[in-house]
């Protein structure tokens, strides 16, 4: 037991959300805030890393006194400050790390740095208090693509990546040929729930010399194929059928290898972490299968799925008890590898 | 008063505490290592070596650019977090400014220039009045370097260059330039947050500064995104 309530600051800045948190105990959260750029973003189909940063800067204090004052507390208060300093865009990650190291530096406070997906699968500590390594974690954004065998707290094994694009990626593309937009994510979701997912058959990638890794790119193209070709027939295409069947082909690929993937590890609990980890069809296929192998399902509630600082919190204070400490020197590590200290 | 000074807008990493007319400590490298990795464990180490109370600086002062977007973002970042820590104001000076520091009492005309590439510097035009201190001819801006040339040989006065843009542009100026003209030398020829802290101290007491809150980097340029994007307007209208 500890004598003591661990209060951690946490920071994350790794994309295009500035946000920081008070977590206690790397379970409780006492405020999340998040200051989302995406307005910005979306004038230019697609994050700008120059202008991610340029507007972290400028809301980083913003952002970390409202979630000192929503906590009700001050940085007297603060045990440690947990900052995400990997991977990510590197000019983004660095005005969280920056700041992040100036503040432990001022008030003789422990520095720790935690990794951005190492933060998306603790999202699910704060969801469920009960849940405690190991289980598999599928984790699915934007960015990245991880089946990960979570065996303890800061103890990964990566069993598959992503070959090419990240799923959320892949939306995104998608959401833009279709004349969506951005972020694809949700649009294609919600467009996808009025068409019929088996109107089209996709390919479903495999990797011939590793069972878990994912490939996306090739489902991408098959999508742009589907609507090019269509348009030179001068054809309509049903853009719900697309969006839906699409997605069906992503989520079978997504929900075969993590249900494959517990059942060779022995595993009875699967967590899904990630921004794509909201999508409605992942998750409910993840429940029917679940259920059937008499898997529990965990996820995070969506406001936690995206990026967030809570996450980097709960993550920071398991790496803070095993005593991962890190000095002034502290750099931002675009392609920091899980597991990585 | 006691202030702390950052300087990473280039190459160069720089700290430094001055109080009053006491420069305590100054730490400058001009080494390739990133400015995230050298310039906490430099501030730690003038801290420690000074035996300074961290609670006892009354502002901080940052060369707030131009300068390199990701550097100026890191010295940003720092006094940020520092101010919001210590609860004390912050002092940009604007990075022109704070090379034109480096030659105080100079008698020439002082034109710090900064390699600001696309074949531009950032620079401005600085003179020292024996009663006013440091007064600004031409505010800090990008500019192609023959424009710089250019302005330099209407005003026709002795001028004395600083700066890294000092090396690049060394040959463009020697041909172009009609005035008499010399390089400030290794010593003072670059960023150091000594100047930065003085020049802040002297900003402070004009009541030029702002909260850590406030505070961001004055880029001078656009990112590249805002730039065609505009670019592509502009040609769109014109169609």
């Amino acid at each position: 037991m500890m004598d003591k309530d661990i209060k951690i600051l946490a920071i994350e800045s790794s994309c295009d959300e500035t946000a920081a948190a008070v977590v206690v105990n790397g379970r409780e959260v006492l405020s999340n805030i998040i200051y989302s750029q995406i307005d910005i973003h979306t004038m230019y189909g697609g994050v700008v890393p120059e202008i991610a940063s340029r507007k972290h800067i400028e809301k980083i204090n913003q952002v970390i006194r409202a979630a000192l004052d929503e906590a009700k507390c001050t940085l007297d208060d603060i045990d440690a400050v947990a900052v995400t300093y990997g991977p990510g865009l590197v000019g983004a990650l660095l005005v969280g790390v920056g700041a992040a190291k100036a503040i432990c530096f001022a008030k003789d406070i422990p520095l720790v740095g935690v990794h951005h997906i190492e933060g998306h699968i603790s999202a699910n500590y704060i969801q469920d208090k009960d849940l405690k390594p190991p289980f598999m974690c599928l984790v699915v954004s934007g960015g990245h693509t991880h089946l990960v065998k979570v065996v303890d707290y800061g103890k990964y094994e990566i069993l598959g990546i992503t070959r090419d694009d990240a799923a959320g990626e892949a939306f995104d593309k998608v959401a833009r040929a279709i004349g969506l937009g951005y972020p694809g994510g949700p649009k294609v979701d919600k467009l996808a729930r009025e068409g019929n997912p088996d109107a089209i058959v996709f390919p479903r990638a495999k990797i011939s010399d590793s069972e878990y890794d994912f490939s996306f790119s090739g489902l991408k193209s098959a999508v742009l194929n589907y609507i090019n070709q269509a348009a030179m027939k001068g054809e309509e295409i049903n853009k719900a059928d697309v969006a839906a069947s699409f997605q069906k082909a992503v989520t079978d690929v997504l929900t075969e290898h993590t249900m494959a993937a517990a059942k060779y590890y022995g595993m009875d609990k699967v967590a899904l972490a990630g921004g794509v980890a909201s999508n409605s069809s992942l998750r409910n296929a993840m429940k029917t299968a679940c259920n059937k192998a008499g898997l529990a399902l965990y996820y995070p509630s969506p406001v936690l799925c995206t990026d967030n600082a809570a996450m980097i919190g709960s993550a920071g204070y398991y790496e803070y008890i095993n005593g991962t400490r890190h000095g002034w020197d502290l750099n931002a590590i675009p392609n920091l590898k899980l597991g990585q200290r | 008063m006691k202030i702390l000074g950052f300087d990473s807008s280039g190459l160069v990493a720089s700290v430094a505490i001055a109080e009053d007319d006491n420069l305590i400590a100054e730490y400058t490298v001009n080494y390739k290592k990133t400015h995230s990795q050298t310039l906490l464990p430099m501030l730690d180490e003038i801290v420690k070596m000074t035996e300074t109370d961290k609670n006892s600086f009354d502002a901080l002062a940052v060369a707030a650019g131009p300068g390199s977007f990701t550097g100026l973002r890191i010295g940003s970042a720092t006094v940020k977090g520092l101010a919001l820590a210590l609860n004390i104001p912050v002092v940009s000076v604007p990075t022109l400014e704070g090379l034109a520091y480096n030659m105080w009492g100079c008698r020439d005309l002082i034109c710090p220039i900064m390699d600001a590439r696309r074949n531009q510097v950032y620079t401005g035009l600085y003179r020292f009045d024996e009663e006013n201190g440091l007064q600004t001819i031409m505010e800090q801006t990008p500019l192609d370097i023959e424009a710089l040339i250019e302005k330099l040989n209407e005003i026709n006065q002795k001028v004395v260059f600083l700066g890294d843009g000092t090396n690049p542009f060394r040959n463009v100026i020697k041909e172009k330039i009609k005035t008499k003209y010399s390089m400030a030398p290794a010593h003072m020829n670059k960023q150091r947050a000594g100047s930065i802290a003085v020049a802040g101290m002297t900003r402070y007491q004009l009541g030029l500064y702002e909260s850590g809150d406030e505070h961001s980097p004055v880029y001078l340029r656009v990112s590249q995104a805002e730039r065609e994007r505009e670019e592509r307007k502009k040609t769109k209208g014109n169609e």
